[in-house]
């Protein structure tokens, strides 16, 4: 290895050490500090149980949403010619522009208890749903634009030629090729969604065992002075983003295997 | 006629790319499209395909008016020049495509995509995606992709444009080989005269939108309509006031009736050939000689010598 390699994958290393590996060893470390089943008492605990499976259930469905409906805005800015789709364009980087907590102040002054609209989903489930598809909206867009646009358009008319109408060109050519940064944009806008916080501790009213996310959850075991049950929880979406991504990662093997 | 295309036009925005647009491609023939770039040769295979519609004339494939007909009922087979590779899948699975949409069943697909691999000498690259090919192969299977769902007819939009020159020879004389064995009527687009002239039976030359001629290539060698045609078929030189070929100009020491004098003033030698530039009447012309008759004739820079046409030499008159 070339001396300047050598010293590049040092400084990597140790900045990824430093600012990302130790905290969350640290973080898993923490959740052990009274045993393996204090940890396994800390994320079944009632509140914090119910706290985890609607993070991750709401994350799953917003993803989903996602998958869906970003690939159909991706397609709509790409494809179509329509006057405001400069504007648009930007609208989609607003979620990731603005403070989340200002998201949140958003949506709870719209879906609030004095909605304009006449819509209340302030203290439901819904509205945490709300909030995360507000967050997390411009990912599976963000990613799968750039691949439509580069899409090769004659690949469509080819398939046109031979004998497929509209819709088989969409499921056979247009879908596969779509389907690796479809799926990356989804595990991010999970991993994205289940780490929550800013935007969803308004509408949510966080009440235990109907809207707290586990983001909340966690940050209220620290008030009551619970490191080691916060670490535990913490721990677990730590692994679950960390599944998510690897999935990901192998999905994009797989596609780049393909390509 | 395989294909009767009559009157069309077609614009893009403002500008148009057709005008009044009128040919007939004879049942079993290879027919190019041959004209410079943005002669509207691309598009006017784009309007048979059913990829572009014409503003106004009408298209008929097999005696059916196709003209409304979307691509895919129009039995028609296209390769493109950049292939149109389906990338996600394999060499079988991209030549299968029209079949598969077909829904044949899967014996009749093995079978008959097979052949087709055979065809086009890709038999042992059936498990490849398209990114492990190079470019020949890749156009090679674009076209056993649209021979499998056997089209009415077949068309090439610069088939060979984006391959290198070594290939490009080869793919050429390997078409019109496979157009011998297959007879499916054929209609290639190419910005290459020598290609046209080396492959097609047919030459339809476009330019400005218009077609400016056709015939089979040595009709439109010989008898080119206008200098156009002329020029963009093979070398000119203008010789008082006629344009005529290099190769068709007779030179001499001796000063011979109806000649002109002309000042050599470079002989290249170009392996066989002999190109001898010359001053006559106060502008640049050029002689192509053989090697033999350079020669023979001891031709150095300096020297004065006498020129005249060959007898039936094609020259066409310019316009001063």
């Amino acid at each position: 290895m070339a001396g300047g390699t050598a010293a590049g994958l040092g400084v990597v290393v140790m900045y990824l050490s430093l600012i990302v590996l130790i905290p969350l060893a640290a973080v898993v470390w923490r959740s052990m500090d009274d045993g393996p089943g204090y940890f396994w008492r800390s994320i079944t605990a009632p509140d914090a149980w119910a706290a985890l499976s609607l993070t991750i259930g709401a994350s799953a469905l917003v993803a989903l949403l996602n998958l869906v409906m970003g690939t159909i805005i991706a397609w709509v800015l790409v494809r179509d010619r329509f006057p405001g789709r400069a504007v648009l364009e930007t609208i989609i980087d607003l979620p990731f522009a603005l403070p989340t907590i200002v998201a949140g102040l958003v949506l709870l002054a719209l879906y609030g208890p004095q909605s304009p609209l006449g819509v209340n989903l302030a203290y439901s489930r819904v509205g945490v749903v709300l909030a995360l598809m507000f967050v997390t909206l411009p990912f599976v867009v963000r990613t799968v634009q750039p691949v439509l646009l580069e899409l090769d358009k004659e690949m469509e008319q080819a398939a046109a030629s031979l004998g497929a109408g509209p819709f088989q060109t969409f499921r056979r050519i247009i879908l596969p090729n779509l389907l690796p940064a479809m799926l990356s944009g989804t595990a991010l806008a999970f991993t994205r969604a289940i780490a929550e916080f800013g935007s969803t501790v308004l509408i949510s009213g966080n009440l235990p065992f109907k809207t707290q996310v586990a983001a909340v959850n966690i940050f209220s075991q620290i008030e009551g002075d619970n490191t080691t049950g916060a670490a535990a929880i913490s721990t677990v979406l730590l692994v679950v983003a960390l599944v998510a991504l690897v999935t990901l990662d192998l999905l994009q093997r797989w596609g780049k295997r393909r390509g | 006629m395989a294909i009767e295309v009559r009157d069309v036009n077609k614009s893009f925005g403002a500008t148009p790319v057709l005008r009044d647009v009128s040919l007939d491609v004879a049942a079993g023939s290879l027919t190019a499209l041959l004209g410079p770039s943005g002669g509207g040769k691309s598009t006017l295979l784009r309007v048979i395909a059913g990829l572009e519609q014409p503003d106004t004339g009408t298209v008929r494939i097999s005696g059916v008016d196709a003209t409304r007909l979307a691509p895919q009922r129009r039995g028609v087979g296209f390769v493109f020049q950049h292939y149109a590779a389906f990338k996600h899948l394999t060499v079988f699975r991209n030549v299968a495509f029209g079949l598969e949409v077909r829904k044949r069943p899967k014996d009749e697909i093995r079978k008959r995509v097979m052949e087709l691999l055979e065809l086009v000498h890709l038999e042992k690259l059936a498990d490849r995606y398209p990114s492990q090919l190079s470019g020949g192969q890749r156009q090679r299977m674009a076209l056993a992709r649209a021979l499998a769902v056997e089209p009415q007819v077949l068309l090439l939009d610069e088939p060979f444009g984006a391959l290198d020159a070594q290939v490009r020879k080869e793919l050429r004389t390997w078409l019109r080989r496979l157009h011998d064995e297959v007879h499916v009527t054929t209609v290639f687009v190419t910005h290459d005269q020598e290609e046209a002239i080396e492959v097609a039976d047919t030459i339809v030359l476009l330019a400005g939108g218009e077609v400016v001629q056709s015939g089979s290539p040595g009709e439109v060698y010989d008898n080119p309509a206008n200098p156009f045609v002329m020029r963009f078929l093979g070398p000119v030189t203008e010789l008082d006031g006629n344009l005529v070929r290099p190769h068709d100009v007779e030179i001499s020491q001796d000063p011979v009736e109806g000649g002109s004098s002309a000042l050599v003033s470079r002989v290249v030698k170009l392996g066989f050939e002999v190109r001898v530039e010359v001053e006559v009447g106060g502008h640049e012309a050029w002689v192509q000689v053989t090697r033999e008759q350079a020669d023979r004739l001891d031709l150095k820079p300096g020297d004065t010598v006498h020129l005249r046409p060959v007898p039936g030499a094609r020259s066409l008159v310019l316009a001063v």
